[in-house]
């Protein structure tokens, strides 16, 4: 019945559509954003890739093309399982071609078997663990926006060089906090620092008191955050309360969005240092599409993760436009990294054999309350890391298309 | 320096006392849920939706009306509780001649929509309450540096409890409470309200999830999902204690935060399961839970 349907309706499209195109599958390019619709990673992803995604729809003029493409959007919930059973809906039923954002790197790994089991594509943006372009890339999956090598590198680097050389990492237990934490460590230990100590606590957890007291006790100079979201949030917020940054000690946030520090006001974050790849205050074109998503998206600005689906979908659109198909997938992730990427977001970059796309990374600092000028306005831009360097050697990770 | 298991004394005696802290944030949500589930039995799955109220109204005085966390104290957990008795009239008391499970369904139901409702309005990320001016910093305790609104926060929350627990199992009003639920007609008969004092004590307990909601405003973020995480525990502390047991839920909040508090150190990874796993223990060897008595 539902095969009859989805039949029928392919005829439909088919039909709408015509002959150009007539060798995309089912007559439209389905795209689907899959990420935390409503938990701890929702306001960093969530409803914002979506709104993302559509504005990169509507840039790209899909329409005028005569390209039809739809976006459908599921909530993860952060769960494995429960991303594989939508990922394979998705393919197996609702012909989806690409699935796109994917924060939590648990679910990224799952979903990354199924899109290469079923020759689709998926494009990483809010996922971190720096493994999807390592042992674990395929040719059907891109990692876009950073990753736990990039963050490693960028804060890791600038802190032990500031004379941060040891440290106590607070990991969240998962995929992602270990991939995060044994890549800091790996930068810390080349850059002549020592790790005294770490401890995993479980993801999400609200209290993080017990974790910091053990830093505390640590006596290390930096403690590491390898988690994000709202236990960063509170890891935070709960350190200024114990006094961490008062007896001495310094955070390094190893993965921090805009959001997070909006959430936690410039009182508790000012003096952070953190790496990002996107900030909406770098230049002209980030503003300008800053300000169009933020008139979309409730006034916020969008997130590196956010952005990072916007231009992912816009490059995706143009390798499909360019092979006037849509499938198998990993014909488009070629055509990907055979095209050079350009847009307001990253500017200028491109797509590595290993699946890897790259850009300039930027460590910033959060500002002090008096320096910004109001919300939003929460970095100081600190240095810039070349797209070349900024991300982990395509030789070292170990991944089987580099040859 | 001495130590027990490989782990330093002064470091253990610091997790203790988090532990104590934590716990008395269970112990104040699981007094309430045991007060409502005792006198009304219903069980008030939108208890943790009515603690992130809390803090939402806290933040809001704050920020809207420029209300200090003091009076958020006290006006929070009556607008909380407001509301909380307006459910009560309107939804709950027609389910008290039916099983426990339709309570438990529509009070289940209405924390999803609550929550669905101010994640709608707030986001996920949650927002900034600051810390009160009198409880900032720390007293240095030479084996931890404990931060002075910790100290507050299990101080005010013993003597919340102690002069609950007093009132109910001590005085005029809480034995006409006791009363009630034992034989509602007969004290009906007596001359006494017992619908209106029935939605009065959940307006109470609801109260005293949304006091415990300002109460966690400026540890945690204000966050609409802060209550649906911390619902499971305190149901589990209830059920260890005994549903009902006004003493029982007290004590049993206070030990399993130090329970958990020690988990941390030894064990961190199984420091969310630790509670149930002693939840599945006790319902094995004492179905009442350890202070409940069979009915």
């Amino acid at each position: 019945m539902l095969l009859k349907r989805s039949l029928g309706l392919a005829a439909l499209f088919t039909l709408a559509v015509g002959g150009a195109h007539a060798q995309i599958s089912d007559g439209v390019i389905k795209i689907g954003v899959m990420n935390d619709q409503s938990g701890t990673y929702a306001d960093l992803a969530g409803p914002g890739s979506v709104v993302a995604a559509r504005m990169a729809v509507a840039d790209f003029g899909a329409a005028k093309k005569g390209m039809k493409v739809e976006i459908v959007v599921a909530d993860h919930q952060n769960k494995p399982e429960v991303g594989s059973s939508i990922a394979r809906q998705w393919f197996d039923v609702d012909k989806v071609d690409l699935i796109v954002d994917v924060p939590t790197s648990s679910v990224v790994l799952a979903v990354n078997q199924i899109a290469r089991e079923k020759n689709k594509v998926l494009i990483v943006s809010t996922g971190a663990t720096s493994d999807l372009y390592g042992k674990a890339c395929t040719p059907n999956s891109i990692h876009w926006t950073y990753d736990t090598w990039s963050l490693a590198n960028g804060t890791g680097t600038a802190v032990v060089k500031t004379g941060g050389n040891t440290w106590f990492f607070l990991t969240a237990d998962y995929a992602f906090g270990h991939a995060l934490e044994r890549d800091t460590e790996a930068v810390v230990l080349k850059s002549g620092g020592k790790v005294l100590g770490k401890v995993r606590h479980p993801f999400p957890s609200a209290d993080m008191s017990s974790f910091l007291l053990q830093a505390q006790a640590s006596k290390a100079k930096i403690i590491g955050l390898a988690n994000a979201g709202a236990d960063t949030i509170n890891a935070l917020k709960q350190g200024a309360e114990f006094g961490i940054v008062k007896g001495g000690q310094q955070f390094a946030g190893l993965l921090v969005f805009l959001t997070d520090v909006h959430s936690l006001g410039l009182n508790i974050a000012q003096g952070l240092f953190l790496t990002e790849s996107f900030y909406w205050d770098l230049n002209d074109q980030t503003r300008g599409f800053s300000m169009r998503f933020a008139k979309l998206h409730k006034g916020a600005m969008p997130t590196m993760g956010q952005a990072g689906v916007y231009s992912a979908v816009l490059h995706y659109l143009k390798a499909v436009e360019s092979l006037k198909s849509d499938a198998p997938g990993d014909k488009v992730v070629a055509k990907m990294k055979e095209l050079p990427t350009d847009d307001p977001v990253f500017g200028k970059g491109r797509v590595r054999i290993d699946g890897r796309k790259i850009h300039d990374m930027y460590l910033f600092e959060v500002k002090k309350p008096a320096e910004s000028k109001g919300a939003w306005d929460y970095y100081k831009l600190r240095g810039t890391i070349p797209a070349e360097q900024a991300f982990r050697p395509e030789k070292d990770g170990g991944c089987p298309l580099v040859k | 320096m001495t130590e027990i298991f490989g782990i330093p004394t002064q470091a253990l005696f610091g997790q203790l006392l988090i532990g104590l802290i934590n716990g008395s944030f269970y112990a104040l949500l699981s007094l309430g849920l045991a007060i409502i589930f005792g006198l009304l039995n219903i069980i008030n799955f939108a208890h943790g939706a009515q603690y992130m109220m809390g803090a939402f109204c806290a933040w809001f005085l704050l920020n809207k009306l420029g209300v200090s966390y003091w009076w958020a104290l006290a006006l929070a957990p009556i607008v909380v509780g407001a509301t909380g008795m307006v459910i009560e009239r309107l939804m709950l008391a027609r389910l008290y001649k039916l099983d426990h499970l339709y309570g438990l369904l529509l009070t289940f139901g209405l924390a999803l929509i609550i929550q669905g409702l101010f994640r709608h309005e707030f986001g996920s990320t949650g927002l900034p309450y600051p810390m009160p001016k009198l409880l900032e910093g720390g007293q240095n305790l030479g084996f931890m540096f404990l931060p002075n609104y910790r100290a507050w926060v299990v101080a005010f929350s013993v003597a919340v409890c102690i002069v609950t627990w007093f009132t109910i199992e001590k005085t005029k009003l809480g034995s006409y409470l006791r009363a009630a639920t034992e034989n509602p007609q007969l004290v009906q008969a007596f001359g006494i309200n017992v619908p209106r004092m029935v939605t009065l004590t959940y307006g109470f307990g609801v109260g005293l999830a949304a006091l415990a909601g300002v109460m966690a405003a400026p540890i945690y973020s204000v966050n609409p999902l802060m209550g649906e995480h911390l619902i499971i525990v305190v149901f589990a502390v209830v059920v260890i204690g005994g549903m009902g047991s006004i003493m029982g839920s007290i004590v049993t909040g206070f030990v399993l935060g130090l329970v958990e508090g020690l988990t941390k150190v030894f064990y961190p990874e199984a420091s969310n399961t630790v509670i149930f796993i002693i939840m599945a223990i006790v319902l094995m060897i004492r179905p009442a839970g350890l202070f409940g008595t069979q009915k």
